[in-house]
């Protein structure tokens, strides 16, 4: 907590934006969370890459469930629509915002509790249908506001701040989001915004249901000696398989690797992600073998972070129901109800 | 980059702006937290202890401090601090109690030359030891330059009387209408040290055609302050041109505005931005419907029968060389004559020395100015020490109060069997600010307050009374409103590398951007990798030793609010808020002369 309101007063010599705005201007309230959450830097890096893309925070709907995680849409894009929706329930919110007008830019922010335990069949359903959004789980693998019991993605063995062994499996969220069709897969980790930014902006360039997992560490009952989410754990165990650059609009980004090092994949909107792979062998666009990859490295302790998986000419939601391009909001009332005739009509047809 | 030894006094000494660029090192976030709290006396007793004339510098000092402030690079306008000083004058209560006594008499002996800021501050330090000092003034009154040269309308007696009477009632001896035109004969009075803070007594003289013939209506500016000042001269023409661009140059205009000069026109040589008057002076002149002209230079005074008609000016314009120095050249325009019925001349002022004989061991550089030593004040003569406008030229009021502060210190070392050449440093504490998880002993919150404007008296009603006081100075409202605009830049942001886990939350937090995580470097490199532009160079960056990762921590110290969110979203308390108490050296204070650890 903190009770004086962030200064007004920002850095004068802050870069803008194509819309002219600063990265400040991308921020929202000050922050709730315990001191030093890394829910708070996933926040940071929204911010940051929201402001690189320059996007108009009108333009952008922030849906979010129940818990820490679920809190943090206050805390970034002020002048974004938000919904805090019911516990677990976000991804069907955001599925029928995102049907009723699909020109919005849909951020869905969850944890480990909203959608691997109460909301798991929720997320399961969002991703299955492709539904166009950028799904971000802020995975501490705890239940911080209930005092740190152990969530569904807590790793077996792991200890408890107490000293208590975890004896359930965990839920991999990344591996189901890959199993389920997701077109965008990441994981990353909340210390390392080098990594994250650039993955929060290609996944929202990204059409089609675009899945991160960003461990993130809870400074009050996750960050001690027997966590596997804890700081220290993480940055050791950190197998990451590649890095990225987003490269949007007219300015082409000198990319400083050594040649033959980078892949190019360019997105359904023409926007473009460079990928300087860490790992020779890892190929983003092999979903079976990244499955393979992320279970195998899974049982060697690692946490593999990177882009894992991405179809860059994915489809969404709307092209499989053959929906109306035009939001509903916009449309006339005899087009939303266009009379009993045609009622009629559809019924003959289908007798 | 090494890491930043926060130990070393000046370190966090240079994060406090104001105090670093004023002279005397007044601690001002210290002294405006107390206006904020209301406590106006013991405001005014750190300013006192520092300064030595808050109610005086309050209206009249030049204001290092303000260009300095960190609050002026954040938005358009610093702390109005030099007028916060004058509120601590205002408001606080009596404080005779609070003043040191006259100590027993320790025997030894100071003879003081002028009465002014800067032999006044050595009759402060020293009295209060035991010194029989004496002061020597031409003037019947103490105060100098103070009370002479700085009009009534912006310095009342009463407050220069108040001032001058503390330390005179220190047990100072106050020799007034005695000039002293001999060092011979006062070194022969066997003083055990004297101290000359005779000031820069001479206006410099404007040698052009006509100056001669029409000298009756031609008059030398600071001469001619000090006339009115005593009385003697109580009016001028209708029409006045003011020669000069100082604030020498502002006290006339101003003053003539006053004694019957309705078209009173300052002109100067530079162009306006370049004048060496405060722009604040400036403002005063032109709300006093006094128009400053520029690029033209005097070359003849216009006369008929020794009467003055005017001034011929030849015009000219700023051209500048390949190392990007000034030059004036002519414009090509036809010279321009302006009529007038009086010119103050107010281009400058000179030292002059003509009662130190050759012989008395005190050696003269090539532009006749005394040698003397930057740190300790003496001269040639190991017991004749300068101080002020005396010793380096004409500047200020604060200048030459902290010139006082360490030619006392030199005195007292020296009449202590002591080297003085050994300069104590400043002594520091340090505390921190916390109180509980989210409080801090200082209020944190940052105020978007514009600069607020000092009420002054009504046009009209200050031009009729040469006494009256245009500046009224803040109520209490405005005082605090002002008060609240310190950024508090002597709560220290302190860093503790072995307790960082390098979670971001402060870099995350840090509305300004001050922070970043990232590998070392020389800092050139640095400052390219940093979160936001670096563009002054002479603000330090904060660089902590190697933490887990590899990285550093590096904080720009340029544009920190000391908001103390860093601290604040810290899980594991490695920043903390620390107030930074340096106070300098005074004579007579224990002198540690070791370099203590801070943190």
């Amino acid at each position: 907590m903190t009770y004086i309101a962030k200064p007004k007063f920002h850095h004068p010599g802050l870069k803008k934006n194509e819309l002219g705005y600063t990265h400040r201007d991308y921020e929202g309230k000050i922050s709730t969370l315990c001191a030093g959450c890394g829910h708070d830097s996933i926040t940071a890096s929204i911010i940051e890459a929201c402001y690189e893309l320059s996007i108009e925070p009108h333009r952008v709907a922030k849906i979010s469930g129940i818990g820490c995680s679920s809190k943090t849409p206050d805390y970034f894009l002020g002048n974004s629509h938000g919904f805090n929706s019911v516990h677990g329930r976000m991804p069907s919110v955001l599925t029928g915002a995102n049907l009723a007008n699909r020109d919005l830019i849909y951020l869905g922010v969850s944890g480990d509790g909203d959608s691997a335990s109460i909301g798991f069949g929720q997320f399961a359903h969002s991703i299955r249908r492709g539904v166009n959004m950028t799904y971000i789980v802020e995975n501490n693998g705890v239940y911080g506001l209930t005092k740190g019991q152990f969530s569904a993605t807590a790793d077996r063995g792991s200890k408890s701040k107490k000293g208590v062994t975890n004896t359930d499996n965990a839920i991999d969220l990344v591996a189901i989001a890959l199993q389920l069709g997701a077109t965008f897969v990441a994981r990353s980790f909340s210390g390392d915004k080098a990594q994250l930014v650039p993955l929060i902006a290609a996944a929202i360039r990204h059409k089609g249901a675009s899945f991160i997992d960003v461990i993130s560490p809870c400074i009050a009952f996750n960050n001690h000696a027997g966590s596997t989410k804890s700081f220290d754990y993480v940055r050791e165990h950190n197998d990451a398989v590649n890095r990225l650059d987003v490269l949007v609009g007219r300015d082409p980004i000198a990319v400083d690797y050594a040649p033959g090092t980078v892949q190019l994949v360019e997105q359904h909107d023409g926007s473009k992600i460079a990928l300087r792979k860490i790992d020779a062998d890892y190929d983003p666009h092999d979903r079976l073998g990244a499955q393979t990859f992320l279970q195998k490295h899974a049982a060697k302790g690692q946490i593999v972070t990177g882009l894992l998986y991405v179809d860059p000419d994915a489809e969404d939601l709307h092209e499989h129901l053959n929906t109306v391009e035009t939001p509903l909001n916009t449309l006339e009332a005899d087009t939303l109800c266009p009379g009993s005739a045609v009622l009629d009509k559809i019924n003959a047809s289908l007798r | 980059m090494k890491p930043t030894d926060i130990a070393a006094p000046d370190y966090f000494h240079k994060v406090v702006d104001c105090q670093w660029a004023c002279p005397a090192h007044t601690p001002v976030p210290e002294y405006i937290r107390l206006i904020a709290q209301g406590r106006y006396s013991d405001a005014y007793m750190i300013n006192w202890k520092s300064n030595v004339f808050p109610g005086i510098l309050g209206r009249t000092c030049d204001r290092p401090c303000e260009p300095a402030c960190r609050r002026g690079r954040v938005e358009e306008n610093p702390v109005a601090i030099c007028r916060l000083k004058r509120v601590a004058a205002d408001f606080k209560d009596d404080i005779k109690q609070r003043l040191p006594r006259p100590s027993p008499r320790n025997g030894k002996r100071i003879a003081l030359v002028g009465g002014g800021p800067a032999s006044l501050t050595v009759a402060r330090d020293l009295a209060p030891l035991g010194y029989h000092c004496t002061v020597f003034d031409a003037d019947p009154e103490a105060g100098g330059m103070m009370r002479t040269q700085i009009p009534k309308f912006r310095l009342p007696n009463s407050v220069i009387d108040e001032e001058t009477g503390y330390i005179l009632n220190l047990g100072v001896e106050f020799k007034g209408g005695h000039r002293i035109d001999s060092m011979t004969s006062l070194l022969a009075e066997k003083y055990d040290a004297i101290f000359v803070g005779s000031g820069a007594p001479r206006g410099r003289e404007l040698d052009i055609p006509g100056r001669k013939e029409a000298a009756a209506n031609i008059h030398i500016g600071i001469e001619w302050l000090a006339s009115v000042s005593f009385g003697h001269t109580d009016k001028i023409g209708k029409r006045v041109i003011v020669l000069g661009g100082g604030n020498t140059a502002m006290d006339c205009c101003r003053t003539a505005r006053r004694l019957g000069g309705e078209n009173v026109k300052v002109v100067v040589r530079s162009g306006f931005e370049e004048m060496k008057a405060s722009p604040w002076e400036k403002e005063d002149a032109i709300h006093e419907d006094i128009p400053i002209l520029n690029y033209m230079v005097p070359v003849a005074f216009k006369h008929v029968a020794g009467k003055l008609i005017g001034v011929t000016f030849e015009k000219v314009k700023a051209e500048y060389d390949a190392k990007g120095r000034r030059n004036l050249v002519p414009s090509g325009e036809p010279d321009e004559t302006i009529a007038c019925d009086d010119v103050l001349v107010a281009v400058g002022q000179e030292n002059a020395f003509p009662w130190i004989e050759k012989d008395c061991g005190i050696e003269f550089d090539k532009w006749h100015m005394p040698k003397v030593d930057p740190k300790t004040f003496v001269s040639t003569n190991p017991k004749v020490f300068f101080g002020g406008d005396a010793a380096f030229g004409p500047k200020n009021i604060i200048w030459a109060v902290a010139h006082g502060h360490d030619a006392a210190l030199s005195i007292h070392k020296m009449l202590s069997g002591e080297d003085i050449s050994e300069r104590p440093l400043p002594e520091v504490q340090i505390s921190s600010q916390k109180m509980g998880i989210h409080e801090w002993s200082y209020d944190n919150d940052i105020s978007n307050d514009k600069r607020f404007k000092v009420p002054h008296r009504d046009k009209v009603v200050a031009l009729k009374d040469i006494r009256a006081e245009v500046e009224l100075g803040y109520d209490v409202k405005l005082a605090l409103g002002e008060a609240e605009r310190c950024l508090n830049c002597d709560v220290q942001t302190v860093f503790s590398t072995s307790l960082c886990i390098e979670c971001d939350a402060c870099a995350d937090i840090c509305p300004m951007d001050c922070i970043t995580f990232t590998d070392n470097g020389e800092e050139s490199d640095l400052r390219q990798r940093l979160k936001a532009p670096s563009p002054h160079q002479d603000q330090d960056l904060y660089v902590s030793s190697d933490l887990k990762t590899g990285r550093v921590m590096v904080k720009d110290e340029d544009v920190c609010l000391h908001c103390g969110l860093c601290a604040e979203r810290c899980p594991t308390g490695a920043w903390d808020m620390q107030k930074y108490f340096i106070e300098m050296t005074y004579a007579g204070s224990s002198c540690p002369t070791k370099s203590r650890s801070a943190a």
